[in-house]
């Protein structure tokens, strides 16, 4: 029961730390963080200088060796252990350096390629992924499938060795900045559901690919829509057999859950700090018993996160598979991101209404915790996802599983 | 890192885990609580026999050496089989506080009875009805002499022997060593809320009694912060029993013509219980580090460790039932014996409210970022 590095572990965080030393400034205290140049929330000209830094910040690891660690040497990566990729992050949070733009590449269409890519393929486009220099987006859910993604209807048409593509996604985040995506189709009505799928990846500048952002209760847009009016993609760009896109869709889903963590924003420190300050009925907030209460099962929470994610570490050290308690980290996270800027804002009581820079981080996380309470799996399908796959509970019944997808009932619209 | 339990200690726990599989647990602490027997004393052979007591007792006491890793370990077991035992009070209180002394001649005396199970300790603290400020203990102890009454002391009616704490005289608490079949020692079981553990009012009346210490309150804080780790432990076990219990229930039951672990609400609800489960022992295992190694974080890992655990053991004992309806409700299930444990474990070294006090107090101290 003990936290410390092996001796190889040591020996390789004494290499991170130096060449991070040596390349980036070290954040001063935990919230230190890195801000690009003109800060603006999420609007245009505060993102592309944020990217603009992103990119430079990535292509220098990756000309060092350090982006994209545990992915083969052939396409950008070190091969990497990955109890490496831990250290790497632990590291690595450590300074005030940008991100935030290549997750969905690196973790999600990366993976993927390898899998499903020809050789050429990979060479052709993992590099330029794991160096920033081309950014990927993913598209799935559409405005009537998102937790029931095999509902998805975008058509999918095969003439010769082309297929023409017809159809509209949702939620894509950073389509209005990625070069490529990876989508998933429908190549066959008339089968059931999951039977007419076929999955491919496609340049974003292609003729008819049109992207509309989607402002979001935070006042940003970071997603949007994208439309596809017979929009071609080659053959060769098919990952999978045709009518196999689900299973394609499975494999990238899976690297969705392992790429999402803790949601960010407000979290015990916070809520401790305000309590500390604020006045509550002619003495501090902290001094009460019922505010101690909550805050001390806040702390629980999060610790239990934290050690969670621990035990997970430990395993990959002692080189076994990590057991499934991860599954709870989002649902987690993120409801308690939402109760605490919520009481918080209740300590502040009649001070919490303007915005100004005490409120904004209590004011942004409660605005922006629904949205990850939803996305990348919401609550319910999380725990659909413990209850099935982890505790061994049957589904529920499915009344669309073998019926052709033009007949399943879809309600009044679409 | 290696942020877990080691090989042996996995064993151990699966051996612990056998016999009480073995002499079914559940059942015994169902015979307990229905019948006159204030403990299941063939149960508690076979756990001596194992070597369990003398865990954490250095050989030279004649124990085994081991330490609080393994009785944590055996406290995840004995928690999951609910077992009718005086074990905690023996090891987890006794002998941990004869442990912390520097009092050689005790340890001598007591340390080889503690491990051979030829004694029986436990811990006598309680007098009103919450758990024990420093300002709120009434029992006096003068010239070897100890006077007041202790209430709901666990195993109160089956120890040889009992650490008290009391009054010294100098405006401080002391920590007594009483033997329990001494003069003026009086004895009043209890009926109890959970009927499996026995406890019972006991009164001093210029009773004899051996002086641990005159200045013991730190101590004591530290002895509950230590136990509260073991008992964490117990609470995971008897969570983790409950859940899969509701799981496995739902799993054979049918309704509306199928399994009703088929039914969103029923896997949201065992779902719910696996997270607080999880939290738990994510924050039982931060515990266990910090309680053999005797770190300073130990009052804030306790204080964590102790209230998350409440929380899944009453979240899974409770929905449990839930889950099982109607019968789960009833005598003849087991539901309802990890739902008495759950209660009883929340409150046996102070409740909620006190220790998320604690815990914010330890966090206001350290005054470190967490």
């Amino acid at each position: 029961m003990d936290f410390n590095d092996t001796k190889d572990e040591a020996k390789f965080r004494d290499e991170v730390s130096s060449w991070l030393s040596a390349n980036a400034d070290k954040k001063e205290h935990a919230k230190d963080i890195y801000r690009p140049a003109e800060m603006s929330g999420e609007s245009e000209s505060g993102e592309s200088s944020a990217l603009k830094d992103a990119k430079a910040w990535q292509a220098k690891k990756y000309d060092a060796g350090w982006a994209c660690l545990h992915w083969p040497k052939d396409y950008g990566g070190r091969d990497a252990a990955p109890m490496e990729r831990v250290i790497w992050g632990q590291e690595e949070s450590k300074f005030k350096v940008p991100g935030g733009f290549f997750e969905i590449g690196q973790g999600m269409a990366g993976p993927v390629l390898m899998l499903y890519a020809t050789e050429e393929q990979k060479k052709r486009y993992l590099p330029p992924m794991a160096k920033g220099e081309e950014i990927w987006c993913q598209l799935f859910s559409e405005p009537g499938a998102g937790s029931d993604l095999a509902g998805i209807k975008t058509k999918a048409e095969l003439d010769g060795d082309t297929w023409t593509i017809n159809g509209q996604k949702v939620w894509t985040s950073g389509a209005h900045y990625s070069d490529y995506g990876i989508i998933v189709t429908r190549s066959d009505f008339s089968a059931p559901k999951h039977k007419g799928l076929t999955y491919f990846f496609l340049d974003m500048k292609s003729p008819g690919v049109e992207v509309r952002p989607i402002k979001q209760i935070t006042g940003g847009a970071n997603f949007n829509e994208v439309y596809f009016t017979d929009v071609k993609i080659p053959d060769s760009q098919r990952l999978g057999e045709v009518g196999d896109g689900w299973k394609v869709s499975l494999t990238t889903l899976m690297n969705e859950r392992l790429a999402v963590g803790d949601a960010s924003g407000v979290d015990f420190q916070e809520i401790f700090e305000l309590a500390k300050d604020q006045d509550f009925n002619g003495d501090t907030a902290i001094s009460n018993g019922a505010v101690r209460e909550k805050l001390a099962d806040w702390y629980c929470e999060q610790s239990g996160l934290k050690y969670t994610k621990m035990r997970n570490i430990s395993a990959l050290s002692q080189g076994s598979t990590p057991g499934p308690e991860a599954s709870i980290t989002k649902i987690v996270s993120a409801n308690k991101l939402q109760d605490i800027a919520n009481y918080g804002m209740d300590l502040m009581d009649n001070a919490s209404i303007a915005r100004d820079e005490e409120t904004a981080i209590f004011q942004g996380s409660l605005l922006g915790a629904p949205l990850i309470r939803i996305a990348g799996g919401t609550d319910e399908v999380l725990k659909n996802i413990i209850a099935e796959q982890v505790l061994g509970m049957p589904q529920d019944i499915r009344v669309d599983k073998n019926v052709p997808f033009n007949e399943i009932p879809t309600g009044s619209k679409n | 890192m290696n942020f877990n339990f080691t090989e042996d200690q996995l064993l151990m726990k699966e051996e612990v885990k056998k016999l009480l599989d073995k002499e079914n647990s559940v059942k015994r602490n169902r015979n307990i609580l229905e019948g006159e027997e204030k403990f299941d004393k063939e149960l508690w052979n076979q756990l001596v026999q194992m070597g369990l007591t003398a865990t954490t007792i250095p050989e030279e006491y004649g124990g085994i050496g081991m330490g609080f890793l393994e009785l944590c370990v055996i406290a995840e077991e004995l928690g999951r089989g609910i077992a009718p035992v005086p074990f905690s009070s023996s090891v987890y209180l006794a002998t941990t506080a004869i442990l912390n002394s520097s009092n050689e001649d005790v340890k001598k005396e007591f340390l080889p009875k503690l491990a051979s199970g030829e004694s029986i300790g436990t811990f006598a603290h309680s007098e009103k009805t919450t758990f024990p400020s420093e300002s709120g203990i009434s029992v006096a102890a003068k010239s070897g002499k100890i006077s007041g009454k202790k209430v709901a002391v666990p195993d109160g009616d089956i120890a040889n022997f009992a650490l008290v704490s009391a009054t010294s005289g100098k405006n401080k608490i002391g920590l007594y060593l009483v033997d329990l079949s001494a003069d003026g020692v009086e004895i009043d079981s209890l009926e109890t809320f959970d009927p499996s553990r026995s406890h019972a009012d006991v009164s001093f009346k210029n009773t004899p009694a051996q002086e641990l210490s005159a200045d013991a309150w730190e101590d004591i804080e530290k002895l509950l912060d230590q136990s509260a780790v073991l008992f964490a432990f117990e609470q995971v076990g008897g969570a983790e029993a409950a859940m899969n219990q509701a799981k496995d229930y739902a799993m054979g039951r049918y309704a509306f013509g199928r399994a009703i672990a088929s039914f969103q609400a029923i896997k949201h609800k065992v779902a719910d219980m696996y997270i607080s489960l999880q939290l738990a022992r994510s924050n039982c295992y931060y515990g266990a580090w910090a309680l053999s190694n005797d770190a300073p974080e130990l009052p804030t890992a306790a204080a964590t460790a102790r209230v998350s655990a409440t929380k899944a053991f009453y979240e899974c004992s409770k929905e449990n039932i839930q889950t099982h309806g109607g019968m789960g409700a009833t005598w003849e299930f087991d539901c309802h014996l990890f739902y008495r444990r759950a209660r009883l474990l929340s409150s046996n070294i102070g409740s909620q409210g006190i220790w998320k006090d604690k815990l914010i107090t330890s966090l206001e101290k350290s005054n470190s970022p967490t």
